[in-house]
């Protein structure tokens, strides 16, 4: 009896499971799992690559901010990525924001300071969509935390122990440099407008035309702009943008978690210690 | 095990003071210091105190976030990014909330199948288990209500999902609904009340959990033999220091799990799609609950058939309302289990065939757990018998898992307590821990 | 609990040292626990970076003055006229009730002169201070009070045209914040 019931979980555990498939059960998008890369800043000890962080600010200043705003982010924040100072002054100098109103009760433009956060190129999301089919482009300000592509069991278990946390930039990297001629078959099924790329997350096309070809922007370091540079960059810089407390969350992360285990073996070893003072009754 | 009167000799002058005028360091001392308590528990036991732990933490990080965070539609979500970003180790406390939320559940499940295995629910501790029912609904709403605060896309279609159950109640639903929401959708005004609820409710939380642990003082622990101490020397130990440095070695073990998520996976137990503000024009690809949620989820969703009166068109219940009390039943068949379960041995130590119907129904919850993170396809039961459609039918799993579910309370255990035939109990603890060791040494405790 | 120590035992055992190690760990993690809690109520990076504001301050005339807010505070910048500015200098300073200048663009604790006070040689017309009386913090009304300066309704504190406390419950002069000309037209405060 005990056999029989043990034999039937059993096959209902595995018929369960088999039957679901394994990978993207949920969906069939994206076409292709996103390619994984190998960022500084991941793993337990991550760090930035403030050069790569600097490249990446530069591919979004110069490609990216045309259509994609970044609203979060002030400009002095931009000292965490090796800017100093004066630089971030100047680079928000560079820019122009409405403040106001003045004493005529008019809003006025000026120059932007550290204090300011980075200005996008539209005036709201409505003249976005208008000019972009429709489509708005979206913020990139946690653009690199909210985008993840299902793992698919058991991965998805394995990533609670190599601590892979790099789903968001994977697939922005994937998706820069996954842009290809659409399959004859689905041509025709493409709506106007839209561009195919296998590894897009809704759907076989996305309304994002291919924005980097290589050498869209002239490096101040001298490293080559090929095109998965440059999107490993713009990528890096995201995630930064996403979450610029990641390297000193690792850090502290470290740090605690040994000091709880060396204060587990001394609460062990004064648990054993107070239970030895128990005698026999 | 409440015993007879106090034995408390105040320690001080100033504890004989206050003691005199509210007894205060009594009931501390009798509470969590002298207060007895079997000898033989095991580490299953320790996650009482991690639970009470866990809701101290959530509350001290709930209040600190409460002072940066902005209850308002146009504001919550840059408000939460304003704490991860430019409050002074706001990201931390922030991490720690959310995560803390999941650990929360993740120890209560644990307590909850741990009262299962043994028993913990048998007379007199009927009280007891139905106090913390209780205590898990509050959580649930507690934990509902603070997902939607950041007011991401999850946040705002999750509560327009569960609000629109309410809809489903006959005649007074879309008033009621109406009545929660604060207008005909998820707006303002739903997330206002929702933030003043959630700083209320762990609040009532900690009331209840008070009266749990009175009833639980009242009538003592139980422990892993099932059997009631009998000899309060020689079976039951003072709380401190025996018991307390077992919990405390446990919560700084559990810790060890909760800094691992805290800090090298803050967003894993999430969902990305958080990340996006909230807009109601457009629903993500796929809807989800937190984690701690799906078995219920996939119970809601296993009932796609209405229950109407045969060969007429009258239907009773149609499926959406159907789905709601069968989720919301899922939850409540917990209150009963002290009179569902009517085997005379307590422990599932000693109930062999228990035993295995136990680990089948823990298997059972996790698969629907599973199954509530997979979108609702396929011909349900119906279909897999009728046209084979056996293969990505999650409806068909939902199904039968959510039948298996009700069907461990409602026959196998009330079977399981007439015809099972249970091991040999021990008479008392002693004798359980002395043949544990084969008499080779006197009756130490368990450790 | 502690053992069968009997008081006055010689040497602390080993048992011993490891509940204080225990203990001294625990309380060290506690602290740590404790530290962000506390911490996360000072001012936030967005509040410690909006230290400083630029004012344009062209269209004030002489005898004329704003008030502007900096730091969550009001700030009076004020043009004064000739006759306020010698009204300030005629002032010894043996009759002012402080003689400080509170002036926080100057080192150490010069005195309250009317050149200390203004805002420099050359621009001795303007000045700026915070217009939080030094009483309780109530705003000050401008051009009232016996000495032709500033008055605080609230419990009758008298400033003069230089913003020291002449008569009244005050005890300091008003605070001058820092602050400097990045141009004839503007000043940035803080």
């Amino acid at each position: 009896m005990k056999m029989m019931i043990a034999k039937i979980a059993g096959l209902a555990l595995a018929l369960t499971i088999g039957l679901t498939g394994v990978s993207f059960a949920a969906g069939a998008y994206p076409k292709n799992k996103p390619r994984e890369v190998d960022w500084s800043f991941a793993g337990p000890f991550g760090t930035w690559d403030l050069g790569q962080l600097q490249r990446g600010f530069k591919v979004y200043q110069q490609v990216c901010a045309s259509c994609h705003s970044i609203d979060l982010v002030a400009f002095r924040n931009l000292a965490d990525i090796g800017f100093s100072e004066e630089q971030v002054k100047a680079i928000a100098a560079e820019y122009e924001v409405t403040d106001g109103p003045n004493s005529d009760g008019e809003m006025f433009d000026r120059a932007a300071l550290p204090t300011d956060h980075i200005p996008g190129p539209y005036a709201n999301d409505a003249e976005a969509a208008s000019v972009n089919n429709g489509a708005v482009p979206p913020d990139f300000s946690l653009l690199a935390k909210a985008r993840a592509v299902e793992r698919g069991f058991p991965t998805f278990v394995f990533d609670i122990f190599t601590l892979y946390a790099e789903n968001g930039p994977d697939y922005i990297y994937s998706l820069l440099t996954g842009y290809k001629d659409a399959p004859e078959e689905i041509e025709d099924e493409l709506s106007e407008g839209t561009y195919y790329n296998p590894y897009f997350i809704s759907g076989p096309a996305l309304a994002m035309a291919q924005p980097l070809y290589g050498d869209d922007v002239e490096y101040d370091d001298g490293t080559e702009a090929t095109i998965e540079q440059q999107s490993k960059d713009v990528s890096a810089f995201m995630m930064w943008a996403a979450e610029p407390y990641l390297v000193e969350r690792k850090a502290m992360g470290f740090k605690v978690i040994i000091f709880l285990l060396i204060f587990s073996v001394l609460l062990y070893l004064t648990k054993k210690s107070v239970f030895r003072q128990l005698k026999s009754a | 095990m409440s015993g007879g009167h106090s034995e408390y000799v105040p320690g001080n002058g100033v504890s004989k003071w206050l003691d005199e005028r509210l007894p205060l360091p009594r009931l501390v001392y009798d509470s969590f210091i002298a207060y007895p308590v079997p000898r033989n528990l095991n580490s299953w036991y320790t996650f009482g105190a991690i639970l009470m732990v866990m809701l101290v933490v959530m509350i001290l990080t709930g209040v600190t976030l409460a002072m940066h965070y902005a209850a308002s539609t146009l504001l919550a979500f840059e408000s939460v990014e304003h704490i991860e970003r430019n409050v002074n180790y706001g990201w931390l406390i922030r991490s720690v909330h959310a995560n803390g939320a999941s650990m929360f559940f993740i120890a209560v499940y644990i307590h909850m199948f741990r009262g299962m295995y043994y028993g913990s629910y048998k007379a007199p501790r009927e009280v007891l288990w139905i106090l913390g029912v209780l205590i898990f609904l509050l959580m649930m709403a507690t934990a509902f209500m603070g997902y939607v605060l950041p007011w991401g896309q999850m946040s705002f279609h999750g509560a327009a999902v569960i609000t629109g159950f309410f809809s489903a109640i006959p005649l007074v639903g879309p008033g009621v609904q109406e009545w929660l929401l604060g207008g005909p959708a998820v707006d303002n005004a739903t997330l206002n009340r929702f933030f003043s609820l959630h700083y209320l409710l762990p609040f009532m939380i900690t009331g209840v959990v008070i009266l749990h642990v009175w009833a639980l003082h009242v009538t003592g622990q139980t422990n892993p033999t099932g059997v009631e101490v009998k000899n309060m020397k020689k079976e039951t130990v003072p709380f401190t220091p025996f018991a307390t440095i077992k919990d405390a070695l446990a919560i700084a073990l559990f810790f060890v799990m909760f800094a691992w998520f805290v800090f090298y996976l803050p967003d894993y137990l999430g969902h990305a799609d958080n990340y996006i503000p909230a807009d109601p024009l457009k629903t993500p690809n796929h809807i989800v609950p937190e984690w701690y949620f799906l078995p219920f989820y996939a119970i809601l969703r296993a009932i796609t058939f209405d229950i109407s009166i045969p060969f007429t068109g009258i239907v009773l219940i149609n499926s959406k309302l159907g789905g709601v009390i069968a989720m919301f039943a899922s939850i409540a068949i917990l209150v009963f289990l002290p009179w569902l379960d009517s085997s005379k041995v307590r422990s599932g130590a000693y109930r062999p065939l228990f035993k295995q119907f136990y680990w089948m129904f823990a298997v059972v919850c996790v698969l629907l757990g599973w199954l509530g993170s997979r979108p609702a396809e396929g011909s349900g039961f119906v279909g897999m018998i009728t046209q084979g459609d056996l293969v990505g039918n999650y409806v068909a799993y939902m199904q039968i898992l959510t039948a298996y579910y009700f069907a461990h309370f409602l026959v196998i255990l009330p079977w399981l307590g007439k015809f099972e035939k249970p091991a040999k109990v021990p008479p008392s603890i002693a004798d359980a821990v002395l043949a544990e060791s084969n008499g080779r040494v006197s009756a130490q405790p368990a450790e | 609990m502690a053992g069968n120590k009997k008081p006055g035992a010689p040497e602390p055992t080993r048992r011993d040292f490891l509940y204080i190690a225990t203990g001294a760990m625990g309380a060290v993690g506690a602290a740590g626990v404790v530290w962000p809690l506390v911490n996360q109520m000072a001012p936030d990076a967005s509040t410690r970076a909006l230290s400083s504001i630029e004012v344009d301050i062209s269209a004030i005339e002489p005898g004329q003055a704003i008030t502007v807010k900096w730091q969550g505070k009001p700030v009076f910048i004020r043009n004064r006229t000739e006759q306020e500015v010698a009204d300030a200098k005629a002032v010894k300073l043996s009759e002012l009730k402080d003689p400080i200048a509170r002036n926080n663009n100057l080192d150490g604790a010069p005195e309250a002169t009317e050149v200390n006070r203004s805002a420099g040689e050359g621009r001795e017309n303007w000045i700026v201070m915070v217009g939080s009386c030094t009483h309780l913090g109530c705003v000050p009304v401008g051009l009232a009070g016996d000495f032709g300066g500033w008055f605080c309704p609230c419990h009758g504190s008298h400033y003069d045209t230089a913003g020291r406390i002449r008569k009244g419950p005050a005890a300091e002069n008003l605070l001058i914040p820092p602050f400097e000309f990045v141009s004839d037209d503007t000043i940035k405060i803080g």
